[in-house]
């Protein structure tokens, strides 16, 4: 790839920023993330393994990636109308509409799942219209769904906004005056331009949604194999005295992380070779 | 683009699958216990004994669901709608609370032997190797130089029974001179380092991040302080302490909901078993049957003198709760600015 | 906008009702009580600080790997939604094992400056930062991609400075995203339980943060004032968010006439 003139010209200002993120990382990102594998390694393989195979572990997995999916799927399609209709339409209450979508960022974790528990718990208003048609909402999956959902709700949605609000709409007005469909529109003309914002969304609303804690710990009741979580796991094993386990576990999370970003690499070599054609 | 999408879906539904495959191989009958933290092990090996047990005289398999957390958290999911069929926690006043909720009879703490504490533990000293700080009783800890770890009363359990410890001890120490008391307890609290908000945070301040020279904890905890990390620290009782008493109880709207009154009350007995009090001893709880207990001689320091929180010094949970530990109250007068 | 109003609406409106129990008199009170309000301005000042921090390196970082290529950039790009990953609890551990004066971190700087960064309000700051970091780098970088460098290009062969194509060419265009990224970072950090509780001291009038004071009133199941704090910290997260979506919107106006 090309150099472009205005960095190539700089060399001791790219060196200094590149030097710059690489200290910032290895302080903030690195230095923790070692510390984590540092404290796993100590104790020995065996240990881990039984951590990372103990059956309570992979439920709690399995249900952290079920959420986790259900969650990320719903935030796409929602995001991807919301900023639609945010950037392309004017309507009544479109401000407002902006910052509900901020919501979830604004409110502390726990309070969302308190919010959740006010509404669907005993406590709450919709308890005997759910009593009565035998449907539980918090203190079980459909809950830690919820609060997942919830609590990463922006995040797609928060993504595309800047993209299409920089990209403006003449190329589309064009398309459109040449008689596309909205469809063909959409795919064809916006989506190429917003792949990438809609895929770090998509990365950002995963890894959020599976590294979840504060608001899932509020909704969960902590039922072991049952509505624990994978994080809710690990905290329970950090706070039983099994600090060995519980490191392993948690590094299952950074492993997913880690698939997470092999996957986008492959995806982003994939769609550079699609432009070249 | 479409097998994007295909295998996306492919990956959805493989992932429902094993979730939903768990149902069909549900037991016949089925408790929940809402417990506390640390009881993971205690429960772990409980359930396993009472579920063989069961099976044997009923021919039907139990399962017993566990759930572990903070204490009052605990509590508070139950009110909120946590179907408990059993909660074990740490303390009387959050079982009080689930029964003002209307979930709970009252009379419950009569229910079961022992106020309805299988189990009892009391606050004791963990500090490092061979005690460099020489500290054996109350009145060590506002030393000169010393660091004091424990966690937040207003978070935690544990922390309440340790603050009611010291308290007792300096009750007596200041002949009921309650001014005296609260100075005490508040250079106590000078010297504590870092509040943490529940017992495993200050345990794992003390233990894994080195700060402070003693920990004040449970004694069951400071056991397990001492397995992860052996040989670094020991545990020094002091002569007067407090008797912590964990209640379980029978959750009797949730029980009748499901029809499983009878499983329930079967199971919180067979805590009182030798067998039950065997295991409750093992993993590091006193068991509440002085027989018992006396096996584990070797273990607790049984003649420790303990002033229980029915004691007139405090007058039961309530009322210590509502004097010390709400908004305004003693701990909060005794940080000021 | 009905899942909207199901997963946002509804439970905001529960939230009201629930700290309404205390009526006007009682709310105020509470939020108003020198201890809450201390822990409210150390959150605040605190994620400030992290989010500022963040604006800064972040926007370096969202720089450095869109438009450089180097050794390693990919690892960089990856390891930024880290904080995501990890639980917050164990995020929380480790950064305290790091940072108290015998940690990796911690013994360095101690030794040096003597300065403690755990238990401290540094350590605040520091487990704000580290959980935030996605959140600028992310919303820059789409945007940084997209932005065509025929403007740059263009701005340098008509001779104008370094500096100045950046700031006047470069640094409009990624603005709102560069607010946006500040705003949740602050926002985010507000709220931030898990994490920091480890590595702040929770010592009253000093290292206590706003969300631990909503958890020891639920301790005492004092639903009523436990919403209360939550709405006052709402009230002030609500109004950033609002602020900056305005500033946002006024300069989206301007970017969009050329």
């Amino acid at each position: 790839m090309a150099e472009l003139s205005f960095s190539r010209e700089n060399k001791w200002l790219r060196r200094l920023l590149i030097m710059v993120s690489f200290v910032f990382i290895t302080v903030m990102l690195i230095l923790p993330l070692v510390q984590v594998l540092a404290q796993v390694w100590d104790f020995g393989f065996k240990n881990f393994w039984e951590a990372v195979t103990d059956e309570y572990t992979l439920k709690a997995l399995k249900l952290s990636i079920l959420t986790m999916i259900s969650a990320v799927t719903l935030n796409t399609l929602f995001g991807l109308a919301a900023a639609w209709a945010i950037t392309r339409f004017r309507f009544w209450g479109k401000g407002l509409l902006i910052t509900l979508i901020d919501i979830p960022f604004a409110v502390s974790p726990v309070i969302a799942g308190l919010v959740f528990i006010m509404t669907f718990g005993r406590l709450g208003w919709t308890y005997p219209f759910l009593e009565a048609h035998d449907i539980k909402i918090v203190f079980a999956t459909p809950g830690l769904v919820l609060a997942t959902i919830f609590v990463t709700f922006p995040f797609v949605a928060r993504e595309i906004i800047p993209v299409l609000l920089s990209r403006g709409t003449d190329e589309e007005e064009a398309a459109m005056l040449l008689g596309s469909g909205f469809f063909q529109l959409f795919r064809r003309v916006t989506f190429p331009h917003l792949k990438w914002a809609l895929l770090y969304g998509i990365i950002l609303c995963t890894a959020r949604a599976l590294g979840e804690f504060g608001a899932v710990s509020v909704v969960s009741g902590h039922l072991r194999g049952k509505t624990n979580t994978l994080p809710l796991h690990i905290e329970i094993l950090f706070r039983e005295y099994h600090t060995a386990q519980s490191f392993s576990a948690a590094a299952i999370l950074v492993a997913a992380a880690i698939l997470i970003l092999v996957f986008r690499n492959i995806l982003e070599h994939v769609s550079e070779k699609d432009r070249e054609f | 683009m479409k097998k994007l999408l295909l295998s996306a879906l492919i990956f959805i539904f493989s992932a429902f699958l094993p979730v939903s495959g768990n149902f069909l191989l549900a037991a016949d009958v089925e408790i929940n216990n809402v417990s506390y933290d640390p009881t993971r092990e205690l429960y772990d090996e409980f359930n396993g004994v009472f579920e063989a047990k069961y099976k044997a005289d009923t021919g039907k398999t139990l399962e017993v669901v566990q759930s572990h957390g903070g204490s009052s958290k605990q509590a508070r999911t139950v009110i909120e709608g946590n179907e408990a069929d059993v909660v074990t926690l740490a303390l009387a006043i959050d079982i009080t609370e689930i029964e003002k909720a209307g979930l709970i009879k009252p009379g419950w703490q009569k229910e079961f032997p022992h106020n309805s504490a299988p189990y009892t533990s009391t606050i004791v000293f963990l500090v490092r190797k061979g005690n460099p700080k020489n500290i054996h009783d109350w009145d060590d800890l506002i030393r000169e130089g010393v660091g004091v770890i424990t966690p937040n009363p207003k978070t935690s359990g544990g922390a309440r029974w340790n603050y009611l410890a010291a308290w007792a001890f300096a009750d007596r120490k200041f002949n009921h001179d309650e001014a005296k008391v609260k100075q005490f307890l508040k250079e106590i609290f000078e010297h504590v380092l870092v509040l943490d908000t529940g017992a495993r945070g200050s345990t794992n301040t003390f233990v894994a991040n080195g700060q402070g020279d003693v920990l004040l904890a449970w004694e069951n905890e400071a056991y397990l302080a001492l397995e992860e990390a052996p040989g670094k620290f020991e545990i020094v009782s002091p002569p007067l302490s407090i008797l912590a008493e964990p209640p379980v109880a029978i959750v009797d709207a949730y029980v009748d909901k499901k029809g499983t009154r009878e499983v329930a009350t079967e199971y919180l007995n067979y805590l009182y078993t030798p067998e039950g009090q065997r295991i409750a001893g093992k993993h590091f709880y006193r068991p509440s049957d002085p027989a018992i207990a006396e096996e584990f001689k070797d273990q607790f320091q049984l003649k420790m003198e303990l002033v229980t929180i029915d004691d007139p010094l405090f007058g039961g949970w309530e009322k210590a709760q509502a004097k010390h530990f709400n908004d305004g109250g003693v701990f909060d007068q005794i940080y000021t600015r | 906008m009905s899942y909207l109003s199901i997963i946002v609406l509804i439970p905001m409106i529960s939230l009201a009702v629930e700290s309404s129990g205390l009526g006007v008199r009682g709310f105020w009170d509470t939020v108003t009580d020198t201890r809450t309000l201390i822990a409210c301005r150390v959150s605040f000042l605190c994620s400030l600080a992290g989010a500022l921090v963040n604006a800064v390196f972040g926007l370096i970082l969202a720089w450095v790997i869109t438009r450089y290529r180097f050794p390693l950039r990919r690892l960089i790009d990856g390891l930024i939604e880290l904080p995501f990953a990890l639980p917050t609890a164990v995020a929380g551990i480790s950064l305290t094992v790091l940072t108290t004066d015998n940690g990796w971190l911690g013994k360095p700087v101690f030794d040096l400056f003597g300065i403690r960064i755990a238990y401290t309000q540094l350590g605040i700051i520091l487990a704000i930062t580290f959980i935030t970091i996605p959140f600028v780098v992310r919303s820059i970088q789409p945007v940084l991609e997209q932005l065509s460098r025929d403007y740059e290009d263009a701005g340098l062969l008509l001779g104008a400075g370094r500096t100045r194509v950046f700031f006047q060419i470069v640094l409009p265009e990624i603005k709102p995203a560069l607010l946006t990224g500040f705003s949740l970072a602050f926002a985010r950090g507000l709220g931030e339980y898990g994490s920091v509780i480890f590595i702040a001291g929770n010592i009253p009038f000093q290292t206590e943060i706003a969300p631990l004071v909503i958890m020891s009133k639920l301790e005492q199941f004092n639903y009523d004032q436990a919403t209360a704090v939550a709405v006052l910290m709402l009230f002030f997260s609500f109004t950033i968010m609002f602020f900056v979506n305005r500033l946002q919107a006024k300069i989206s106006r301007f970017t969009g006439e050329h």
